[in-house]
């Protein structure tokens, strides 16, 4: 098998003495869709941000295309991330420029394109994600939805051999959920490019994704192709497949609590 | 024992503030030939008047009233004090001086940290909290560069000019107040205006205008570069701009002082 673009090694994060991410290890190869399944607060986020280069893990090591994101020059830096696209889970638009300019924003720093090719390009991309009218509009000004297509768009912007998107499709009606797959799935096959997307949705998992990988606790405990992963057995995957509830609030523990706040010792019951 | 150690964590921790605030100026300036027109890149060199409307052209009638009420009370205080020996030209003097060296770039310092220093760090801690600089820093681009170095060139170019407006403001005040008690008129204060200023006081003036311009913005982007987490940490921010700016300022001011003293007793 080829070297892989990005190769995520024995990956420790913690905040504030938590333990976050607790050993992670991950391989994507080049032109491979990867769906990052996982819990809410199980580290999806933590985990794409480290892989960008945002932070530095306690220990372990990343490599994109080869690079030690955490130990390489400014230069190749800046190299890596040219040729990555990021969409964050909050948008993360620039609220003091349009939806325009913010496609535009990497097509300006970035290259020294002509301006009618940039303002072309842009609606290319913006049509893409069905914004193609939303241009002149303001962050502030769209729906939620409107603002993650627009995220992603600009991630697209440079056509960047790899693609992270964190819930791009969180908040959109199932229609646009799935010309946004359609999109990533033209992406991949024309370009070739690397996805490696967080989602909620099992459905578009699925749809998109080679490998599915899933994130338990801090820790990978499946990163299999998606046939063998949807006959998985493992309980926990199971129940986040089958939409089985925790019922965390009937539990013992939090009964417990509840009674000791509401000043009831088990003595007396 | 616990008392050294609190000291101690005190010292490193300012340390790092002043160490931190010095990379991000060396930064903000190499950064700043990117920013000028005609050889900078595009889009920078109106981002940098468009801060320079805000900074400047907004604060221009604050920094004129503020200058102005500033310039009469000069006048008045040192006028009931002179005036008991007969030596009411003296305070066109006191009003010129004190303004070219020392209170036109003070005043202005406080009124700019005040309205643009606390908006330089909310700006940018909004950005940092909604993942904007985040999100600058995965496209490559250096938010040194986009956000702080047009803010940096702006601030630059336009206290200075306030700071002359300043004073300009200040003396007209002193102006009126003399033809208010003295009769005296515009041309006639004005030649006794012009034989008190000096070269040196106004090239003392400006330089203290520069560095106060680079503490206010190197501080407001600091500050919003240093937020973490939600949106109360942007308040704080605003308010800690504000706060830490004026007091580098006093602090600059004396330092400046100090050294034309002493510069000019030899
Ligand atoms: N900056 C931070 N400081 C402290 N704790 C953090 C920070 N960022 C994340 N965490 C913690 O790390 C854990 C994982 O967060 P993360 O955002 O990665 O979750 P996630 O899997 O993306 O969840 P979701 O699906 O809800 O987005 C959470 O418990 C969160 O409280
Ligand atoms: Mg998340």
């Amino acid at each position: 098998m080829a070297d892989p673009i990005i190769s995520v090694r024995d990956l420790v994060v913690s905040y504030g003495g938590r333990r976050v991410l607790d050993g992670v290890n991950l391989d994507i190869q080049q032109g491979e869709v990867l769906a990052l399944l996982g819990g809410s607060g199980s580290g999806k986020s933590t985990m794409l941000r480290h892989i960008i280069g945002l932070e530095r893990p306690d220990s372990g090591r990343i490599c994109v295309q080869g690079v030690d994101i955490n130990n390489c020059s400014a230069r190749e830096l800046k190299a890596l991330r040219r040729d990555m696209g990021v969409s964050f889970q909050g948008s993360a638009l620039f609220s003091s420029m349009t939806v325009e300019e913010n496609v535009q924003l990497p097509l300006r720093e970035l290259t020294s394109l002509a301006d009618p090719v940039i303002e072309i390009m842009t609606y290319i991309k913006l049509a893409a994600v069905g914004l193609g009218d939303a241009g002149k509009l303001f962050p502030q000004e769209l729906s939620g939805g409107m603002k993650k297509r627009a995220a992603v768009a600009r991630a697209t912007a440079l056509d960047p051999e790899i693609l992270i998107f964190d819930e791009p499709s969180a908040g959109l009606d199932p229609i646009v959920a799935a010309e946004l797959d359609e999109l990533i799935l033209f992406l991949k096959r024309a370009f070739h490019m690397t996805v490696l997307i967080v989602t909620h949705e099992m459905a578009s998992a699925f749809r998109i994704a080679d490998r599915v990988a899933m994130l338990y606790k801090g820790s990978l405990i499946a990163v299999e192709d998606k046939e063998s992963f949807r006959a998985s057995n493992d309980p926990r995957i199971r129940q986040f497949l089958d939409r089985i509830p925790e019922r965390i609030a009937e539990s013992e523990s939090v009964q417990r609590r509840i009674r000791e706040l509401a000043g009831v010792t088990g003595a007396t019951e | 024992m616990n008392v050294l150690e609190v000291i101690g964590r005190g010292v490193v921790q300012q340390l790092a503030y002043v160490g931190g605030l010095t990379t991000q100026f060396w930064s903000g300036l190499t950064a700043v030939p990117r920013v000028l027109p005609l050889v900078g890149r595009r889009g920078r060199w109106s981002a940098a008047i468009r801060q320079m409307c805000a900074i400047g052209v907004d604060a221009l009638p604050m920094v004129a009233i503020v200058s102005a009420c500033g310039g009469f009370i000069l006048a008045i205080q040192s006028a009931s004090e002179l005036s008991q020996f007969g030596a009411m030209q003296l305070v066109i003097d006191i009003v010129v001086i004190a303004f070219t060296r020392e209170l036109g770039p003070l005043l202005t310092a406080i009124v700019v940290s005040g309205r643009s220093g606390s908006a330089f760090s909310a700006e940018i801690g909004t950005m940092v909290v909604t993942e904007e600089i985040d999100a600058l820093r995965t496209m490559a681009i250096d938010p040194i560069e986009l956000v702080l170095t047009p803010k940096y060139l702006a601030s630059m170019v336009v206290v200075p000019c306030l700071t002359i407006m300043s004073s300009a403001f200040a003396i007209l005040a002193g102006a009126g107040f003399m033809y208010l008690s003295r009769n005296m008129t515009l041309p006639i204060f004005l030649r006794y205006a012009a034989q008190a200023v000096v070269l040196r006081d106004i090239v003392m003036g400006l330089l203290k205008s520069v560095v106060f311009a680079t503490i206010i913005a190197q501080v407001g982007c600091m500050e919003g570069f240093r937020v973490s987490g939600g949106p109360e940490a942007v308040g704080k921010s605003a308010t800690s701009a504000v706060v830490k700016s004026t007091f580098l300022v006093i602090f600059a001011d004396l330092f400046i002082t100090t050294m034309f003293y002493l510069l000019g007793s030899k």
